[in-house]
């Protein structure tokens, strides 16, 4: 782990392995959409609108597991201090909000044929809303404490206790169809188990599988990104010192 | 007695630090048992009716072969029941696609009288995705033609 404190080694990593993300991720996410939208039958009761799940449920997926991954960089930077932990969980922000922003979207959408609303305000789809408000007020902070760092502060610390105290809504947005009536449905897949037909299950794994190679694509990139743009701003106050 | 390493005192810290973070959020969540769910089922709303008039929800499933459309054509009445207690339901207006008999409804409106009178539905949907072609089979039919099919 600690290999990796060296960023010229992970730089070198993240060339290679970004690529070998993206295109099978692409591939697979395409092949799966285009398998769910084209192939599948329609549903029992919803029709054709069932093909949302495909895109819906990858995204909702990984807008959580974007905090989670901030979650668990933040316990490692705060524990361990590992210099990479801080870059990790703030590449993973931009791309988390996104696909929460993508799982709201294609939920309203869905929801209007469905259930007959664009909106309503019960556990689940509130809880989520506030998902994408903690992501943005993350990235808010980040790039604040960005600013601090370069002026010589602490404020990274404050992002990480963030990150952390933020993760207290993931297992709430995942059980709040358990212990609230919510409009929302129970979760069809639990521990090994899915009341969703195999006809549906498989394009929507293989979806999971290609976003989640695209979000760790998107990941590398954007930590790259961000050592890069340290090792400017360490370049022009050398130049500015000197 | 040697100090203790920085690297374990932030550790231990920090799960201190997520345990109270834990017990706050799972305390929260039980004061809000109670509030934060969106709709009342028929057996709340029999054991503590919520005052007349008052705005409410209430969500269940609608019973078999109770709708019943009133001679105005638009006026449906119907109902809702979780298994141990049911409510009279009154609508007038476009029903969602999604709402049928024995599918779950979430009504919004008020209660006049026994009935509740429904000024929104909204259809929920459950869990369970099943292609149109085997709604009706039995699981082996259903099995036996995916066999078929691969």
């Amino acid at each position: 782990m600690h290999g990796f404190a060296n960023p010229a080694r992970f730089l070198r990593m993240a060339r290679w392995l970004m690529p070998l993300l993206l295109v099978p991720g692409l591939v697979l996410a395409f092949g799966a959409l285009a398998w769910g939208v084209l192939v599948v039958p329609a549903d029992r009761l919803m029709g054709d609108t069932v093909r949302i799940l495909f895109i819906h449920v990858p995204c909702v997926w990984l807008g959580m597991a974007g905090w989670s991954m901030i979650a668990i960089s933040s316990v490692i930077e705060l524990v361990w201090r590992h210099p990479l932990a801080s870059i990790a969980a703030r590449a993973a922000a931009v791309p988390g909000a996104v696909f929460t922003a993508l799982g709201l979207a294609t939920g309203s959408i869905w929801g209007r044929p469905t259930w007959g609303t664009w909106w309503v305000w019960d556990g689940r789809l509130t809880s989520f809303l506030i998902l994408l408000f903690l992501y943005l007020g993350y990235i808010a902070l980040a790039s604040a404490a960005q600013r601090d760092m370069a002026a010589g502060g602490g404020a990274s610390r404050v992002t990480a206790i963030f990150g952390l105290v933020g993760a207290v809504n993931i297992p709430i947005i995942n059980r709040s169809v358990v212990w609230w009536n919510s409009l929302h449905q129970p979760p069809s897949i639990t521990m090994g188990k899915s009341s969703i037909d195999g006809t549906f299950l498989w394009p929507l794994l293989i979806a999971a599988i290609g976003f989640s190679l695209i979000f760790g694509g998107v990941v590398l990139a954007r930590m790259r990104m961000l050592l890069a743009d340290i090792q400017a701003e360490a370049r022009l106050r050398r130049k500015a010192m000197g | 007695m040697s100090a203790i390493k920085p690297k374990h005192q932030r550790l231990v810290l920090l799960v201190v630090a997520l345990a109270v973070l834990i017990g706050a959020g799972l305390l929260a969540a039980y004061a809000l048992s109670t509030q934060a769910s969106y709709f009342y089922v028929p057996s709340d709303l029999v054991a503590k009716p919520p005052e007349q008039g008052r705005a409410v929800r209430l969500g269940g499933m609608v019973e078999r072969g109770s709708i019943k459309t009133m001679p105005d054509g638009v006026t449906i009445n119907f109902m809702v029941g979780d298994g141990k207690a049911r409510v009279p339901v009154r609508f007038r207006g476009i029903t969602p696609e999604l709402f049928v008999e024995g599918s779950g409804v979430v009504a919004e409106g008020r209660m006049e009288g026994p009935t509740f009178v429904a000024d929104n539905l909204l259809a929920k949907h459950d869990e369970k995705y099943v292609p149109r072609e085997m709604k009706d089979m039995s699981k082996a039919q259903a099995k036996a033609v995916i066999a078929e099919t691969k």
